[in-house]
C-alpha cells in the first residue's frame, strides 16, 4: 500500500453512536428497502437462483436516498456497476429490477441488461468504469442548451478516478459550464483494492484541478446530507458550475458474492459505520417497525418475481 | 466539386435545416476549419452547436454519445482517423451496444468521421486505414465516402438508420472532384453501389469491389487493363461498407465469374476477407477463381512517399491481381 499523504484518501475512524437524526418514514423505508433488496441478492445467489453477478451497495444506501428529493424528474441520472440503490431511490420499482436480475417478466429492460445495464425513463446505468462521464457531459451539454434548469447527475466511485474519461468529462464540462453533478461513492475500496493503493492525491485535487466545486461529506445523516448538498445542486443547476460531491462511505459488504478480502479490522470500521446498525440504536422503535416491514415486502416480493415466467426478448440481429 | 467541398456543403445544409444537430471536433472551428477543411464556415454560422473540443477524443464520443441520448443527432471529427482507437470504448462499449442492450431499440444517432489512409507521408500514426478493428460491431455501421456518393444522403441516411456509425473520408479524396469516372468510362448508382463501367455494365470480364477511397486507382487499373489488355472491368464501389448489401453485387460477379475486393488496410481478417467470404458462398462452384483480394503490405505505413508506396496499394496492384484472378 502507497502511503497516504493527505487524510482525505480514504475514509475511516470510527461514527459516533446515537449521532444520527430521525428520517422521515419515507427515506427510512427507502433505505431499508435497498438493504433487504441487497441482503436478497445474497442470499438468492447462495440458493443458487441468480446467474452471472452483481454488485451490492450495503453500507451506502442512504446516498441515494439523500439525493433523490434534490434531483427533479427531468433531471438524468447516471449510474455504474453498484447501481441498485440509486435505481430503486430513483424509480421506487423494486419489483422491475429484480425481475430485470432473475430476468423474469416485468424486467426493466427485459433481461437483457440485468444488474449492470438499466435503462428507464431518464435513468442509465452501464458497466464499463467512467465510461458514463463524457456522456452525461453531452446530455448536460443538451440540457443547457434545450432545457434551461435540467441537471445530469452522475455516480462514480473513488476507484472511477483510475479512467481518462472522467478527466477529459470534468475539463469539458467547467470549460463549456455544464449543469453536471458528479457524485462520488467513496468508499475506500475498489473492488479488493484499497483506494490509498490506487489513488495519488485526493478527490478534491482533481475537481479543483479543473476548475469544478468540490464538496466533501462524511456524514451518515441523511437530514444533514440533504441541507449541505442542496446549495451544491443549485449551483449545478442554476448557474451550470458543475461540482463535484464526494460522499466518504463505507462498503459493507463484499465486491461481488463473498469476494471480500479485506482484512479484520478494515471491515469492522466499515460496519461500525454502518448506517443501518448506526440507526436501529439511536431510533430503535421507528426502526424496528419498518424494518420489518421492508424485510417482508421484499421477501414476497422476491417470491413473487421467481414465480413469473421467464422474460422474452427479440433481438434486433440483422 | 470537390469532395471536400461535396463533404462540407452537406455539413452546412444538416446544420442549417436540422437545429438537433451538433458538430464536435479538434480545431474545427474558424478561422482554422478542421486539420482538413472540411469544417470551414461552420462555427461562425453555427456557434454553440459546432464546438472545437479540447483534445480528448474519447471525451467527445461519449460526448456525442450522451446528445444522442437525447435525441440530438451529433457528429464527431476525428482529426486523423488513426485516434479513433481513443474512442473505442465510448464507440463500442456505451453507442454501439446501448442501441440494443436495454432490450429495447434506444435510437442513438451518431456520426464518428474519420479522415484515414496514406498517401501523404504523415507516417504511421497519421496514415492508419483502421476500417477492420469496427468490423461486425452489432449496432455500428460503417460507410466511406466515395467519388459518387452525395455526402448529403449519405449523412441523412446514417442518422435514418438511429444507430451509430463511422463514416471513413480517405484522405486522398478531399481534393477530388465528385462525380467523375474520367472520359473513358460512364457511371450510375445502382442502390448503394456506384457502378463504373466501359458501355455495358453485364460486359465486364472482372467485377472490382472497392470502397470510396481507392476508387480513383481501381479506375486508373481498369482504363490500363482495358487499353493495354483488353480486359473489361466493373468497378463497384459502395457507400456502406459494413454491413454490407451484396444483392446489387452477386449477379454481376455471377455474370462475370471472376472478383477482386480492395481495401486500403492490411489484409486479412478484414474488409477484403469478409466480401470474398461471402461472395465465395453465395457463388461457390460458379466463380471461375477464388475471389482475389487487394489489401495494403501487413506493415505500418512509413513516411517516406519512396517507402509509403511500397506499403500501400497502388493502381498497379489492382491490375496485377486482376490478371492473376483472370488467369493471366
Amino acid at each position: 500500500m502507497g502511503d497516504v499523504l493527505t487524510e482525505e484518501a480514504g475514509p475511516g475512524g470510527l461514527a459516533q453512536l446515537g449521532g444520527l437524526s430521525r428520517l422521515a418514514d419515507d427515506d427510512l423505508r427507502t433505505m431499508l428497502l435497498i438493504r433487504h433488496f441487497e441482503l436478497k441478492l445474497l442470499d438468492l445467489f447462495d440458493r443458487g437462483e441468480l446467474s452471472g453477478t452483481t454488485h451490492t451497495c450495503l453500507g451506502q444506501e442512504y446516498v441515494p436516498v439523500a439525493l433523490a428529493p434534490l434531483l427533479a424528474p427531468l433531471d438524468h441520472v447516471f449510474s455504474n456497476h453498484r447501481g441498485h440503490g440509486h435505481y430503486i431511490a430513483r424509480h421506487h420499482d423494486p419489483h422491475g429490477l429484480l425481475a430485470e436480475i432473475m430476468g423474469r417478466e416485468g424486467a426493466i429492460c427485459a433481461g437483457v441488461g440485468g444488474s449492470q445495464h438499466i435503462h428507464r425513463d431518464r435513468y442509465l446505468s452501464t458497466g464499463v468504469q467512467g465510461e458514463s462521464v463524457p456522456v452525461a457531459a453531452g446530455v448536460a451539454l443538451h440540457l443547457k442548451n434545450r432545457e434551461v434548469g435540467s441537471l445530469a447527475c452522475v455516480y462514480i466511485g473513488d476507484g472511477t478516478f483510475g479512467e481518462g474519461a472522467v478527466y477529459e468529462a470534468l475539463n469539458m464540462a467547467v470549460l463549456w459550464r455544464l449543469p453536471l453533478l458528479v457524485v462520488v461513492e467513496n468508499n475506500g475500496i475498489a473492488q479488493s483494492t484499497p483506494t490509498g493503493s490506487q489513488m495519488s492525491g485526493t478527490v478534491r485535487g482533481r475537481a479543483e484541478a479543473f476548475g469544478a466545486g468540490h464538496t466533501r461529506l462524511t456524514s451518515l445523516d441523511v437530514n444533514e446530507l440533504r441541507t449541505g448538498l442542496r446549495p451544491v445542486v443549485d449551483l449545478v443547476r442554476h448557474e451550470h458550475r458543475p461540482q463535484v460531491v464526494e460522499f466518504v462511505t463505507h462498503r459493507v459488504g463484499p465486491h461481488s458474492k463473498g469476494d471480500d478480502t479485506r482484512p479484520a479490522q478494515v471491515l469492522r470500521e466499515a460496519r461500525s459505520n454502518d448506517w443501518y446498525d448506526l440507526y436501529a440504536a439511536a431510533h430503535p422503535e421507528h426502526f424496528s417497525s419498518l424494518d420489518a416491514a421492508q424485510r417482508e415486502l421484499i421477501a414476497d416480493i422476491a417470491e413473487e418475481v421467481a414465480a413469473r415466467p421467464l422474460s422474452t426478448w427479440e433481438p434486433p440481429c440483422v | 466539386m470537390r469532395v471536400a467541398d461535396n463533404l462540407n456543403s452537406a455539413l452546412h445544409e444538416l446544420l442549417e435545416h436540422d437545429p438537433d444537430v451538433y458538430l464536435l471536433g479538434e480545431d474545427i472551428a474558424d478561422p482554422y476549419g478542421g486539420a482538413f477543411k472540411i469544417t470551414k464556415g461552420l462555427s461562425t454560422r453555427f456557434p454553440g452547436r459546432v464546438l472545437s473540443t479540447p483534445i480528448s477524443e474519447g471525451g467527445i464520443a461519449g460526448v456525442a454519445g450522451g446528445l444522442a441520448l437525447t435525441g440530438d443527432k451529433a457528429i464527431v471529427e476525428i482529426m486523423f482517423g488513426d485516434f479513433v482507437a481513443l474512442a473505442f470504448d465510448q464507440i463500442v462499449n456505451f453507442a454501439s451496444k446501448s442501441v440494443a442492450m436495454y432490450g429495447k431499440s434506444l435510437p442513438l444517432r451518431m456520426v464518428v468521421r474519420c479522415p484515414t489512409g496514406g498517401g501523404r507521408g504523415y507516417g504511421p500514426t497519421h496514415s492508419q486505414s483502421p476500417h477492420k478493428h469496427f468490423i461486425g460491431i452489432p449496432g455500428l455501421s460503417l460507410y466511406e465516402v466515395s467519388p459518387f456518393h452525395d455526402n448529403r444522403a449519405v449523412l441523412r441516411e446514417m442518422f435514418a438508420r438511429q444507430e451509430p456509425c463511422i463514416l471513413f473520408e480517405d484522405k486522398v479524396l478531399y481534393t477530388r472532384h465528385m462525380y467523375d469516372a474520367g472520359e473513358l468510362f460512364k457511371w450510375d448508382v445502382d442502390r448503394d453501389v456506384a457502378r463504373v463501367y466501359l458501355d455495358d455494365p453485364a460486359a465486364a470480364d472482372c467485377v472490382i469491389i472497392a470502397p470510396g477511397g481507392m476508387a480513383h486507382r481501381a479506375m486508373a487499373a481498369m482504363r490500363g487493363l482495358l487499353l493495354e489488355h483488353e480486359v473489361n472491368c466493373l468497378l463497384l464501389v459502395p457507400s456502406r461498407i459494413h454491413p454490407f448489401d451484396l444483392d446489387p453485387v452477386i449477379p454481376h460477379v455471377a455474370r462475370a465469374g471472376a472478383a477482386v475486393v480492395c481495401e486500403d488496410g492490411p489484409g486479412g481478417a478484414g474488409w477484403g476477407a469478409e466480401v470474398a467470404h461471402r461472395l465465395h458462398t453465395a457463388l461457390w462452384g460458379r466463380l471461375a477463381r477464388p475471389v482475389g483480394t487487394v489489401h495494403a503490405r501487413d506493415c505500418i505505413i512509413p513516411a517516406a512517399p519512396h517507402l509509403e508506396k511500397e506499403i500501400l496499394v497502388q493502381e498497379s496492384t489492382i491490375r496485377q491481381t486482376v490478371l492473376e484472378v483472370l488467369g493471366g
